[in-house]
């Protein structure tokens, strides 16, 4: 009887190294390591030349500038090959008039996309989901955000989640439910008793010793 | 190839790197600088202009070879 191997991958974790890549894009050969100390939003779309990927590629070019104010790149990824990518980057360009400013890889063996667990059966068994992995300047993996094929993504949460997580490094901070750049953050809830009755005098905007807001 | 050309020649973006190297600029941030380019381009790219001749790496910083200079000549 034929024995069947089944290869298992761990897919990534929030708060753990990106995998590794090297992948040909319409940048040229491409690896993680050349965006250290920039962070970095990978994300993946099913495929070229599909309506909800085209608005979301035009979507994701009009937040490039504000992503590069904060330190961010992006690179987009699906199983289409470079020809494919440079075909619709310069179709979108033609009938859009905009000019889709950052790489694309072409997983054609899907080698970066089985490793980042982009693919999911389920939605499709030869189209990527649209994933997106946040990943900071120390190429940890900060956020993951998974989209089905149908709902196209929302660029202003990709441009919060970012702020976010920027503040939160700088200040030591965390940031509360629909937290926009400017309002009140959450300060890390104490660990002791000593600590939680000194919090409460402290000058802070409390609820109670454990939920406490301060301005920045 | 982002830096080549199949023809051999440097593309636009290699050709600023090429310069960069020639000017003196060792260090991929120097040369993204320079060139107005993202470092992560320029990493790339470095790398390819090494593989094919155009750069070496000596002691961490990058220069320009002979058959480098002769391209951008």
């Amino acid at each position: 009887m034929e024995e069947v191997k089944e290869q298992i991958v761990s897919l990534p974790r929030l708060g753990e190294p990106a995998p590794a890549f090297e992948a040909v894009t319409t940048h040229g050969v491409l690896k993680l390591e050349d965006f250290k100390g920039s962070w970095l939003v990978l994300f993946s779309h099913p495929a070229d030349f599909t309506p909800v990927c085209t608005t979301e590629f035009i979507a994701f070019a009009e937040i490039h500038p504000e992503l590069q104010k904060r330190g961010v790149e992006l690179l987009g990824l699906s199983v289409d090959s470079v020809s494919s990518h440079i075909a619709w980057v310069r179709n979108v360009e033609e009938k859009t008039g905009v000019k889709i400013p950052f790489p694309i890889i072409a997983d054609l063996n899907k080698e970066v996309s089985l490793a980042y667990g982009m693919i999911h059966p389920g939605q499709s068994k030869t189209e990527t989901v649209r994933c997106v992995f946040i990943i900071d300047d120390k190429q940890v993996i900060r956020t993951i955000l998974y989209y089905p094929l149908t709902t196209g993504r929302n660029m202003d949460e990709i441009l919060r989640i970012v702020d976010a997580l920027q503040t939160t490094d700088a200040n030591a901070v965390a940031t509360p439910a629909n937290w926009r750049p400017g309002e009140m953050v959450v300060v890390p809830p104490p660990n002791t008793q000593e600590m939680a009755e000194e919090r409460v005098r402290q000058g802070y905007e409390c609820v109670d010793w454990y939920l406490c807001k301060k301005k920045l | 190839m982002a830096c080549i050309s199949p023809d051999g020649k440097p593309t636009e973006s290699g050709a600023k790197m090429l310069r960069a190297l020639k000017s003196g600029l060792g260090s991929p941030e120097e040369i993204a600088k320079d060139a107005g380019l993202p470092l992560f381009r320029v990493r790339s790219g470095l790398r390819e202009l090494t593989q094919a001749g155009l750069a070496n790496r000596k002691n961490g910083k990058y220069e320009i070879t002979d058959k480098g200079t002769e391209l951008i000549e």
